[in-house]
């Protein structure tokens, strides 16, 4: 059924999706922020979100040099602590996937490229295709495509649903993300609709935002695509991936949806298999927490390699 | 790739090393600790752990007279003397203090009653201070609200505090009848007279005139004196149905006016078109709110029959992220239950909801060895005849019922005795407003549940009470009006 679904049956599926209710999401995110993450818990969760980390730079001025800083930096979050993991990916433009796949060699880190025009999404299809294509050649594990937000706030949902799954197709093995820009959308009904549109369509994960536009990955919006994953894997026992991206910068945040994930989808989403933070300044924090759990001092920024 | 699982929060206790209990307390009479004419005290227990807190003094007719006596005089020659701005400017006072001290009385709050530290820091404690504020701004402005009208304080009140929200309903009751230029007799409940207590120490640190607040602590038969002396102007109670009838026979032929905010078995009704998750919350919170000692609780849940399977599933599910424990615990959401006497009437209707052929739910989790706890539990397949159905539980126990008509709900909503609250969730909002015309409730939440303002007026139908408290109608209640 992935993939194929014709205009009258996307329609349908998608007048299944519940209406959020504003108030009692942010009700429910006050509860999980409420609690109290600490001691060994807060150490096994401060691993766990360094392992989830997609480290990412996606920036105009980026080249060769700073992609394979980055991949160090991937391999060696902070030598001065031992038993440490790495990151899960690193997230580069196509053009730096090559660069990205022979610096991290068989680290077992994955390359993520994102494509379809990113960020904004607004380049002809065949372009899009040929971005992916360009990505998977050179080798990337994952593929973060953008959606096309024009197209799904006109009511274009037919269209966004075959970009989608035509991209899962060329996909193969990579795993597909799926990218809303939520911070483009108008609420949260639809970012529950596109997450229902976008899982029924082949994403193997979807995220959020692409980071260069604000509000990015809000605790509502995440709870509401969380929701969106829960009520798919009950009906059909498919796990679907998750990454918030852009705006989750601190260890207390990321914590926080950490619990966010296992109260809502339960513990078999916490690895890096089913979760990631799409993040660049988050891997700091968390080894300065970590140093701090570990040592009980506070340790100057000065000692954490930035990158 | 790598996989971590197993991950659990640990303990994180609010330390209660701060808070300095003492060994015995006293009768707070005529702005004095006064030992108790009737020379008895009895044991206050911590339901979190079974252990002792302090000994507290048991009222009997005759401190119940020396308090009225205070109280009368302080009406007399003080407090009625006064303008709304001066009284207005002490419960301002008293307000700060309370805002001050919120931390020890939040602790204090879970200590007595096991309610966890989450809801007593985060809601019960904040929203007694707002009361005391919002009522301290009405002090100076009664005749504005209600013009045209001859309006007096009525002289003493006797009120009569639940064990459920301590505090909070001792501000209910106290601020508006201080602002409304009345003295106070006050009767906490025997299990959490704790916050009351200290509530006196504020009242003195506030320099609040001798006599205006009195409290006398002890059992029902104090609460009885209370009732029953014949220089008591006015009788809050908030309570049980059982003692609120025999109150209501015994004000019969006094001139005291009476309000009653008894008990509830409110209705919580889920249409098709709910935004469902939302609604999954709502009924935690409906129900499993301060361990469903709450008696607006929703209790009741009705799920139309079209979304009833997923409803329960997702409950279930839900229920597998409640933690029971220690109430002191930052991260417990269902604490102590708050004596033994209440977890074996609980486990007592448990046995008759099992008995009655209703099918059972409680996630799998483990309570403490001491003290009194209760897991959380729903009841599927429940007739609309069942005991489980129609009386009070005042416990973590959810009844789900389905229904397929609007109408088919309203009937079943409104056959009970009761009438304090509903909820109903939908998306549509001339369903809203349909169903809230046609529910005999005294609240009615849309969307959401057990939310509290003191601007907003609470009070029930039928055997749920009558009167108001809160907002400018909770005034009314502590006024006499003549035209």
């Amino acid at each position: 059924m992935l993939g194929n679904l014709s205009t009258p049956e996307l329609s349908s599926l998608l007048a299944l999706s519940p209406s959020i209710d504003q108030i009692g999401t942010n009700e429910r995110i006050t509860r999980i922020q409420a609690r109290s993450i600490k001691g060994a818990a807060k150490m096994q969760g401060l691993r766990m979100a360094l392992s989830m980390i997609d480290l990412t730079t996606l920036e105009g001025k980026d080249t060769p040099a700073k992609v394979r800083q980055l991949c160090f930096k991937a391999q060696h979050l902070h030598d001065q602590a031992a038993d440490l993991p790495t990151v899960a990916a690193v997230c580069v433009y196509p053009t730096m996937v090559g660069v990205a796949k022979k610096a991290l060699g068989n680290s077992g880190i994955k390359v993520a490229s994102v494509s379809t025009a990113f960020p904004s999404g607004q380049a002809p299809f065949e372009v899009k295709k040929l971005d992916t294509l360009y990505a998977l050649d050179n080798g990337a594990d994952e593929i973060d495509m953008v959606v096309s937000r024009g197209r799904f706030l006109s009511g274009d949902y037919q269209f966004v649903y075959d970009e989608i799954a035509a991209i899962k197709e060329l996909c193969s093995t990579a795993r597909l993300k799926v990218i809303f820009e939520t911070g483009e959308l108008d609420s949260l009904d639809q970012v529950r609709k596109i997450s229902d549109l976008a899982i029924a369509a082949g994403a193997d994960f979807i995220k959020t935002s692409t980071g260069k536009i604000q509000p990015a990955a809000t605790f509502p919006v995440v709870l509401t695509m969380l929701g969106a994953i829960k009520d798919h894997f009950d009906k059909t026992g498919q796990m679907i991936g998750m990454k918030p991206a852009g705006g989750i910068s601190s260890s207390k945040l990321a914590l926080q949806h950490l619990l966010m994930v296992k109260e809502v989808l339960g513990e078999a989403w916490l690895s890096n298999e089913w979760y990631r933070f799409g993040a660049s300044s988050l891997a700091n924090d968390l080894l300065m927490q970590y140093q701090k759990q570990l040592t009980g001092k506070y340790q100057s920024a000065a000692y954490f390699s930035i990158d | 790739m790598m996989s971590q699982t197993n991950w659990n929060l640990e303990p994180s206790l609010e330390s209660a090393a701060q808070i300095q209990l003492q060994a015995q307390y006293e009768l707070f009479i005529d702005g004095k600790w006064q030992a108790p004419l009737s020379n008895t005290y009895f044991d206050n227990v911590n339901p979190a752990d079974e252990s002792h807190l302090a000994k507290i003094a048991w009222g009997n007719a005759a401190d119940v007279d020396l308090a009225v006596c205070a109280a009368r005089t302080a009406y007399d020659n003080v407090w009625s003397k006064l303008s709304g701005a001066e009284r207005g400017k002490y419960l301002f006072r008293i307000a700060r203090l309370m805002q001050e001290k919120a931390k020890e009385l939040a602790i204090l709050e879970t200590l007595d009653g096991g309610k966890p530290i989450r809801e007593s820091r985060d809601i019960d404690i904040p929203l007694a201070c707002n009361h005391f504020f919002y009522y301290a701004g009405w002090a100076d402005k009664l005749q504005e609200a209600f013009a045209g009208q001859q309006i007096a304080a009525l002289g003493v009140a006797g009120q009569i505090t639940p064990w459920n929200f301590p505090l909070l309903m001792l501000a209910w009751k106290v601020a508006p009848a201080l602002a409304c230029g009345n003295t106070v007799v006050l009767k906490p409940a025997e299990t959490t007279s704790l916050t009351a207590l200290k509530f006196a120490e504020i009242c003195q640190e506030a320099g609040l005139p001798a006599g205006v607040v009195n409290i006398v602590t002890g059992y029902g038969d104090t609460g009885a004196a209370l009732v029953a002396h014949p220089d008591v102007d006015k009788i809050a109670f908030t309570g049980s149905t059982a003692v609120g009838k025999q109150i209501q026979k015994a004000c019969i032929g006094t001139a005291k006016k009476l309000t009653l905010e008894l008990g509830g078995k409110s209705a919580n009704i889920i249409l098709e078109d709910a935004p469902i998750d939302q609604a999954v919350e709502g009924v935690i919170n409906s129900i499993f709110f301060n361990q469903g000692h709450v008696c607006c609780a929703g209790s009741r849940l009705f799920v139309q029959e079209s979304i009833a399977e997923r409803v329960i599933e997702k409950l279930k599910f839900r229920l597998q992220s409640i933690y029971v424990g220690h109430p002191l615990d930052k991260n417990t959401d269902i604490g102590a239950i708050n004596s033994k006497k209440q977890l074996e009437t609980i486990e007592r209707y448990i046995a008759i909801g099992l008995a009655e052929g209703a099918e059972m739910y409680q996630p799998d989790c483990a309570l403490p060895s001491q003290g009194f706890y209760c897991k959380p539990t729903l009841f599927t397949d429940v007739a609309q005849s069942a005991r489980i159905a129609q009386e009070e539980v005042f416990g973590p126990v959810l009844t789900i019922q389905t229904f397929r008509t609007m109408e088919e709900v309203v009937q079943k909503a409104n056959n009970s005795p009761y009438g304090l609250a509903a909820g109903v969730w939908t998306d549509k909002g001339a369903r809203i407003f349909g169903l809230s015309q046609q529910l005999k409730a005294g609240v009615i939440w849309a969307n959401t549940y057990n939310k509290f303002d003191p601007a907003s007026p609470f009070g029930g139908y039928k055997e749920s009470g009558f009167g108001r408290e809160g907002g400018r109608h909770g005034l009314s209640a502590y006024l006499k009006f003549s035209n």
